[in-house]
């Protein structure tokens, strides 16, 4: 049990260990980030991961289009519905930071501030899997669901990964990781962004972040082939 | 196989010029969206104009590439597939969509100078993006035409699955036309623009041709 259960166990022990340093340990006293600079910690690794899950699923959307194996289409769809999630809380919990870090003037409302190129970025990445979803949803034959949203996967990824990685590198932003920040990019700066104590926990922490989706994955992917039992084996 | 694909291609001419209804349903679509447009907003300013312009072009694209793949029956399709290959048949759609597109832009460009104005400074330029743009738009609504074929309420769903997919390449766009508007660019991000969105359509056209053999068999 242990043998195959290692990681779980680390899982948890890592994002125990993220969420009490996390909130107790000494964090660089930047203007206007100050302590929310601990969101660190929560805000990026939920990026880490759905990067991590949304690339597993295309993995096995190719895996599928190679074999027409049914059950690497539940495990890519359910990394893709995963990965979603972890975007979605992406999103939110940076929205809640920009809230109190990007609104400088009074006046400003949240809207405004949010139209940022790698916002967009993120925002195309949900609304491309919202797509995939509602795609799935449109076909009542298995073989052909699996294999058409196969094709939508492997596509949307490969523009995914320009919007995300490409083009907010290119175009001035307030997020870090653009050339018109003064972070540097790429945008885990070690000598402007990060102090080792904030190492320390954040490398765990994507480690356990990422970790937990996988596990939150096998579980629902156990649950659906459980489910299409009848169906795969036939 | 450019012999078969320039066959298609004809087919797909052909097939234009004796149906002609849905040529002209889409000419009236655009004429219609952009006279709702002039009535709604008198001469608007360089960056509105812009945007709408943009996103008019997607739903054109949208009407006039849905049908590519909607319009062949089951039956032909069978036919098609055993005279033609896959990555022929998805080349010579993609050719005769991108042409039909650079018409459609076009022509709504002319049809925008008239009605909401002309704020370009440099018209030349300007048409030089909207042939990119329309390209560019046509490749990706191809494919998603061929996916949204299969599926059964596909209409609806080429929106669907292209609008997310085709906005980066739309950012991308609308921030060259900028160049067009006069707005000053830093030496050489003109070029850098226009190659990375050229970049993008490559990608496309390269996921296209590897992936169209898979929607193609039922």
């Amino acid at each position: 049990m242990l043998k195959k259960n290692w990681w779980k166990i680390l899982s948890l022990l890592l994002l125990i260990y993220t969420v009490i340093a996390g909130y107790l340990n000494k964090v660089p006293d930047l203007p206007i980030i100050h302590q929310s600079i601990r969101n660190l910690y929560f805000h990026v690794c939920m990026w880490f991961a759905m990067m991590i899950l949304f690339i597993i699923s295309f993995v096995y959307s190719i895996k599928y289009l190679r074999g027409f194996n049914l059950r690497k289409d539940i495990f890519a769809s359910n990394f893709a519905a995963v990965g979603t999630f972890f975007g979605i809380l992406g999103y939110s919990t940076g929205a809640i930071w920009a809230n109190y870090t990007w609104i400088t003037d009074q006046s400003q409302s949240l809207g405004s501030v949010l139209k940022e190129p790698k916002l967009i970025g993120a925002a195309i990445s949900l609304l491309i899997y919202g797509a995939y979803f509602v795609l799935r949803g449109s076909f009542t034959d298995m073989d052909k669901r699996a294999r058409i949203s196969a094709v939508y996967n492997i596509f949307a990824f490969a523009l995914l990964f320009p919007s995300i990685w490409i083009i907010p590198r290119l175009v001035g932003s307030l997020h870090p990781g653009a050339p018109g920040s003064d972070s540097g990019n790429p945008a885990l700066n070690a000598q402007n962004d990060l102090d080792l104590g904030m190492r320390l926990v954040f490398y765990p922490a994507v480690i356990g972040w990422t970790l937990l989706g996988v596990w939150i994955a096998t579980l629902k992917i156990r649950l659906q082939l459980f489910k299409d039992k009848t169906l795969i084996n036939a | 196989m450019i012999n078969r694909i320039i066959t298609l291609l004809k087919k797909d001419i052909l097939l234009e010029f004796r149906q002609k209804h849905t040529f002209y349903g889409v000419l009236l679509y655009i004429a219609s969206t952009i006279f709702v447009l002039y009535l709604s907003i008198e001469s608007p300013d360089a960056n509105v104009w812009n945007g709408l312009f943009w996103t008019i072009q997607l739903f054109i694209c949208v009407n006039a590439v849905a049908k590519s793949f909607l319009q062949e029956s089951k039956g032909r399709m069978l036919y098609f597939y055993s005279i033609a290959s896959p990555v022929e048949f998805i080349v010579a759609k993609m050719i005769y969509n991108l042409l039909l597109m650079i018409v459609m832009s076009l022509l709504s460009l002319f049809l925008f100078t008239i009605f909401l104005g002309n704020p370009l400074q440099n018209s030349l330029w300007f048409i030089g993006i909207v042939v990119l743009g329309g390209a560019s738009i046509s490749i990706v609504f191809t494919l998603m035409s061929a996916i949204a074929a299969k599926a059964q309420q596909n209409a609806a769903l080429i929106a669907i699955l292209g609008f997310p997919v085709i906005l980066p390449q739309l950012l991308l766009l609308m921030r060259l036309s900028k160049a067009a508007f006069a707005e000053v660019f830093r030496a050489g991000a003109v070029m850098h623009l226009s190659f990375l969105i050229m970049g993008l359509d490559i990608l496309v056209i390269a996921m296209a041709v590897i992936l169209f053999p898979y929607l193609w068999k039922d």
